[in-house]
């Protein structure tokens, strides 16, 4: 039917600018949180100038950006210098779409929704190689060849928590598997001892991953700004880091969302009570506050350290939770 | 990991560390050959804070050197001065009051306290922690309070006098000073549990920053570095000065020679001073707090003095000579910064780019302090 | 073998809990309030010994007490003051007709006040100075005590 075939159209692009609008204003709030949290940690007070609270900071700092020249030094490759932040953008945004908001919200629902996301997940890390590549700065140079190590080291732990995940839930469909967890916080995959013993440390060691993922603090070797400067992005200016800034908001909040709907029971109560839009937001920004408070407690690791964590402790327990997950699976 | 003769000839590259980089606090250059993110060589490049303070302190009386004392090693300013006026004390013969040299010591060691608490901060700065920074600055408040309480400024103070001090310390003074002795008490264990246990710090530090006890030997460095290495030195215990006999202390060493080790010297150098400063206020005397007749102008007798005093990052020593005339001859500073970071680059070769940052912080250097 | 086993998983277990305790410290810090001051509406109280600029003293009839000793002049490390004066008939005592401090080299030293023998000096509470311009801070010591309050010459 035509009908059908236009309004899904209208209805897609409508979901694809609030996305977008959402991922904005997520990326501009938690910038704003990212200053306003530490400031508690630290017994300051954080911004409070623009507007009430300094709510409007993130607008100042918007404005600031946007009024800055975009320089491209001598010796960049201005093409890939140029579609790097652009690059790094678009991913998030698209994990983004097979995000199941509530139960009703959501741009569109795939079979193989868990596995897209990471598709366009690691599109990210290239990205950010390339900005630091073309940059022709040995600090993002350094920091370019530090990523690709990291992230390939962080994906394995990772998809193997996520495998494990899938054969407990048989689906790849993110609205299916929060549907699975419905009830109250012990059916949440976290808690699902049935499926394995190890399901809580499955979510920490997938918190770990999420958190290098997106190279936030303490895995931050790509900016790491007392060693590498601002790393990948020390040459850009204005919006172009504006966008890799946005980036990495959006990735926290696409892990944080991952997160919830994978473990913490998506849109449901955790008691069962009035399911929607409200819990799954909550599961999410308490897992944004997590991220920050992480950030903002523990010193940055070292390149080898991080790989050892990875190579030597994720690993083998991810590998371990594999194993216990399949033998449960099978017996029961 | 070592790199042999034969990756020093594959390709390298030259990394330019500063002078604007977040990890050289104040300015300093260090031209990195790196082997992919391993050092095969670090050249350091210092000059660029250079403002003559020597050659200053020998166009002008003794007394119009007093503010330059304090602005080598700004973090530490008390100490250094100190070193400046028992330096020219002992070549022109004056004799402090026992009260004043009690002030200097008391003031000296809370500066030392202040200095090794920004130190700490921008270390875990240095190894990408922000938050212990901002409440080591909080403590660090206190002091700069208290100081400021008596002396009139926060950093550069100028407040010791040849012969004594400038100024009496009250009852509101001690007063403050015991209760933030209390208060750094309490606030240590806090410390210690957010950062010297925290994992990932010690990863970064255990084993990193290797200084064996000959090495610093080989290039003089002094104070919390060569404590860190084992070796038992310190000025105040080696040769005491001022009132420093009386108090009953302890030197903090560690056998390590790694960043650890340097840092717990320093946070056990924080509960010494603590000691000290607290022994002393009990023990002050009273009396005068300027010595008599100590004329305007100052002409010592022909002659020469050398004089080092314990300071927060080793031993900081000045050597003046006189030739009987209102300034010195010769006036030259032994800096522990230089004598400290020059075995960084014997000591950094063939570590990682993240570890050598974690090095270099560690030695706690004050740049403007090597330049002078 | 089974010690290395140990100590990893020991190093596991106990890294883990020293991470847990640092975030409950930073979690414990963020109830209590802050220490900074909001400044430009709130400051701080400046302690009685405060070393700000200098300013000149008057005596009761309003003359500048400065008597022109240059003794100041003398003692500043970074050659920042300047004083002039003459002797009127029927004073007592020189008066000043130039005091400059040229704040820009000033390094709050102090020294300047310590060497006054006639309590003509004192410190200025101000400390938030701020211009785009270097003459204002060469300051006219005389002037600004005029404006302080009326003064002959």
């Amino acid at each position: 039917m035509p009908h059908d075939w236009l309004w899904e159209t209208v209805r897609l692009l409508l979901y694809l600018v609030g996305l977008i609008g959402f991922a904005a204003f997520n990326a501009a709030y938690l910038s704003l949180l990212e200053r306003k949290e530490p400031a508690w940690f630290q017994l300051r007070r954080g911004p409070t100038e623009a507007g009430p609270l300094g709510l409007l900071q993130p607008v100042a700092d918007g404005i600031k950006l946007l009024g800055k020249q975009l320089l491209v030094q001598g010796g960049a490759d201005v093409l890939l210098f140029k579609i790097a932040p652009v690059a790094v953008v678009i991913p998030s945004i698209m994990c983004l779409v097979l995000i199941p908001f509530s139960e009703t919200m959501g741009a569109r629902d795939i079979s193989l929704g868990l596995l897209a996301v990471y598709s366009f997940a690691a599109i990210n890390v290239l990205a950010t190689m390339l900005g630091g590549w073309a940059s022709h700065n040995k600090y993002s140079s350094i920091a370019a060849a530090r990523v690709v190590a990291q992230n390939i080291a962080y994906e394995i732990p990772l998809l193997l928590v996520i495998i494990a995940l899938v054969m407990v839930t048989h689906t790849f469909d993110l609205r299916e598997i929060v549907a699975q967890q419905a009830g109250g916080f012990w059916n949440w995959n976290v808690l699902r001892f049935g499926a394995s013993p190890l399901m809580p440390l499955a979510f920490l060691i997938y918190f770990i991953c999420m958190l290098a993922e997106a190279n936030r603090a303490p895995f931050d070797m790509v900016e790491a700004e007392s060693e590498l400067i601002a790393g990948a992005f020390t040459e850009y200016s204005g919006m172009g880091f504006g966008l890799f800034f946005i980036a990495e908001y959006v990735n926290v909040v696409v892990g944080s969302s991952i997160g919830a709907v994978l473990f913490l029971g998506g849109w449901h109560c955790p008691f069962g009570l009035l399911p929607g839009l409200h819990w799954f937001l909550i599961k999410l920004y308490l897992l944004c506050f997590a991220v920050i408070w992480v950030r903002w407690t523990f010193p940055r690791t070292q390149i080898y350290g991080l790989l050892n964590l990875s190579w030597k402790v994720l690993i083998p327990l991810a590998l371990a939770h594999l194993i216990v997950t399949a033998v449960t699976v099978k017996l029961v | 990991m070592s790199i042999d003769d034969q990756s020093i000839h594959a390709e390298t590259f030259i990394l330019n560390l500063g002078p604007q980089h977040p990890a050289t606090h104040g300015v300093l250059r260090i031209k990195l050959t790196m082997d992919g993110e391993y050092i095969v060589d670090a050249e350091p490049v210092i000059g660029y804070g250079h403002r003559m303070h020597e050659k200053m302190g020998e166009n002008r009386s003794y007394a119009k050197f007093l503010p330059n004392a304090s602005r080598m090693d700004y973090v530490g300013a008390l100490l250094n001065t100190h070193c400046h006026v028992a330096a020219v004390e002992r070549l022109a013969g004056i004799t402090v009051p026992e009260r004043a040299e009690f002030i200097r010591v008391i003031t000296a060691e809370l500066n030392r306290v202040s200095s090794h608490l920004l130190w700490m901060g921008a270390f875990l700065v240095d190894l990408g922690a922000f938050t212990p920074l901002l409440y080591t600055f909080d403590d660090r408040e206190d002091i700069l309070d208290l100081l400021e309480s008596i002396t009139g400024s926060r950093l550069t103070y100028c407040y010791y006098r040849f012969g004594g001090v400038c100024n009496d310390i009250d009852d509101d003074f001690i007063a403050g000073t015991r209760s933030f002795i209390e208060r750094m008490r309490s606030r240590m264990p806090m410390y210690h549990s957010l950062v010297t246990e925290n994992i990932i710090f010690r990863k970064r530090c255990e084993g990193i920053g290797g200084v064996p006890a000959e090495t610093c030997r080989r290039y003089g460095a002094t104070g919390p570095v060569l404590r860190g290495s084992g070796v038992c030195y310190d000025v105040r215990r080696n040769e005491p000065y001022s009132v420093y006999p009386l108090f009953d202390f302890s030197v903090p060493v560690y056998p390590e020679g790694d960043c650890m080790a340097r840092y717990r010297v320093r946070m056990d150098e924080i509960v010494e001073s603590l000691r000290i400063v607290e022994q002393a206020l009990e023990r002050i005397p009273a009396g005068p707090v300027m010595a008599e007749k100590v004329p305007l102008i100052l002409k010592p007798a022909r002659g020469e003095c050398y004089f080092n005093v314990e300071a927060a990052r080793g031993s900081f020593g000045m050597r003046i000579v006189s030739d009987g005339l209102d300034a010195p001859y010769r006036l030259k500073v032994r800096s522990p910064c230089f004598s400290n970071f020059s075995l960084f680059r014997e000591c950094v070769r063939g570590t990682l780019l993240a570890d050598a940052l974690a090095f270099l912080g560690s030695l706690d250097l004050v740049i403007p302090e090597i330049d002078r | 073998m089974k010690s290395d086993l140990r100590s990893y998983l020991k190093e596991i277990i106990g890294g883990s809990i020293s991470l847990l305790t640092g975030m409950w410290i930073t979690l414990r810090q963020s109830f209590r309030k802050p220490v900074t001051v909001s400044y430009p509406y709130r400051t701080l109280k400046l302690p009685e010994r405060f070393r700000g600029h200098i300013e000149l003293k008057a005596d009761e009839q309003g003359w500048a007490k400065c008597v022109v000793c240059m003794a100041c002049q003398k003692a500043c490390p970074s050659f920042c003051i300047k004083v002039n004066g003459y002797k009127p008939a029927g004073m007592p005592r020189k008066v000043a007709t130039i005091y400059i401090l040229d704040f820009t080299t000033c390094s709050l030293c102090g020294l300047c006040v310590e060497s006054c023998r006639f309590d003509a000096l004192m410190f200025s509470r101000e400390y938030n100075l701020a211009s785009f311009r270097k003459e204002d801070y060469v300051m006219d010591m005389l002037e600004r005590l005029r404006r302080r309050r009326i003064c002959r010459p």
